[in-house]
């Protein structure tokens, strides 16, 4: 393959009326580019009988995109590395929608009565090391900040999201929002949890070096 | 509402770990090529651009297309 500046890429990829020949053939090198850079990409998370077809549909996918946005390119990698970087992301998408199309969020979430319900373990009282009896300490506040000071569908996306592994994004879609809002609503409910539990003299320093082992 | 220690354990975490200021999926993306090209020369990237590796830490989706975008550009400068 040719080696382009960024310069000449975002000129030949703009060129299709002037310079159809220059268009065309930037057009395809960066097919052929993206396409090994997809294999390589998705080789190691993607079936192989399923690879060539998505490595096919992402390729043409991201062409059309990044034609279509690259007057957002900043400039400040290489032209090739945002290219990649936009098929990837377009074929990661693509393949987390199939993986999560059959599940909704209520499979992924217990009834939410609103009543507390604390699990035996913050309870029980066998006599367990410090650092684990000031973890569980924590985790019994936690949950009750949880259920006092989030609202329902706070407590749903966060359980859809950490415990269900749901993306963002497919979360989004089902609860009719965007990713954008939605990482918002669960960085506003995680703000919330940690100003709750600072009022009540919880270090989230300590909190952090008592969690970090598992 | 049962709420499983697992669970619990996660949310202790993401709760201590949060910033006043995090990117959003979309602003971590926009500045990802930048900070692989800083990676992959083997640069301090998550010095030089902590709001995007704190992003990576929290969020599984983009770390996936992150680690999946490193791979190909590894090989990609390897052929």
């Amino acid at each position: 393959m040719p080696e382009y500046t960024n310069q000449e890429w975002l000129e030949y990829l703009r060129s299709e009326e002037t310079d159809p020949e220059n268009f065309n053939q930037a057009l395809a090198d960066l097919r052929d580019y993206l396409q090994r850079g997809l294999r390589y990409a998705l080789a190691s998370r993607v079936d192989a009988n399923r690879l060539d077809a998505l490595i096919e549909d992402s390729s043409q996918d991201a062409l059309l995109r990044i034609l279509d946005k690259m007057d957002t390119f900043r400039g400040e990698s290489r032209f090739t590395t945002w290219a990649v970087k936009v098929a990837v992301r377009l074929a990661l998408t693509e393949l987390r929608r199939k993986r999560w199309e059959n599940i909704a969020i209520e499979d992924l979430v217990p009834e939410d009565t609103g009543i507390d319900y604390t699990p035996a373990i913050l309870t029980d009282t066998v006599k367990l090391p410090e650092q684990q009896t000031y973890q569980r300490e924590v985790m019994g506040v936690v949950e009750r900040l949880i259920m006092s000071d989030l609202t329902p569908r706070q407590r749903q996306v966060m359980i859809a999201i950490i415990k269900g592994g749901m993306p963002i994004n497919e979360v989004a879609d089902r609860i009719g929002t965007n990713p954008n809002a939605l990482y918002k609503m669960l960085h506003d409910a995680r703000k919330r949890l940690k100003q709750r539990l600072e009022e009540e003299g919880y270090s989230t320093h300590e909190i952090l070096e008592a969690f970090a082992e598992g | 509402m049962q709420l499983d220690p697992e669970f619990l354990k996660q949310v202790v975490k993401g709760i201590a770990s949060t910033d006043d200021e995090e990117l959003h999926c979309n602003e971590c993306f926009d500045q990802l090529d930048c900070f692989a090209e800083q990676v992959l020369a083997g640069k301090p990237a998550s010095d030089a651009m902590p709001l995007v590796q704190s992003h990576l830490d929290r969020c599984p989706p983009c770390r996936e297309e992150f680690e999946a975008l490193l791979d190909a550009l590894q090989e990609l400068d390897n052929e």
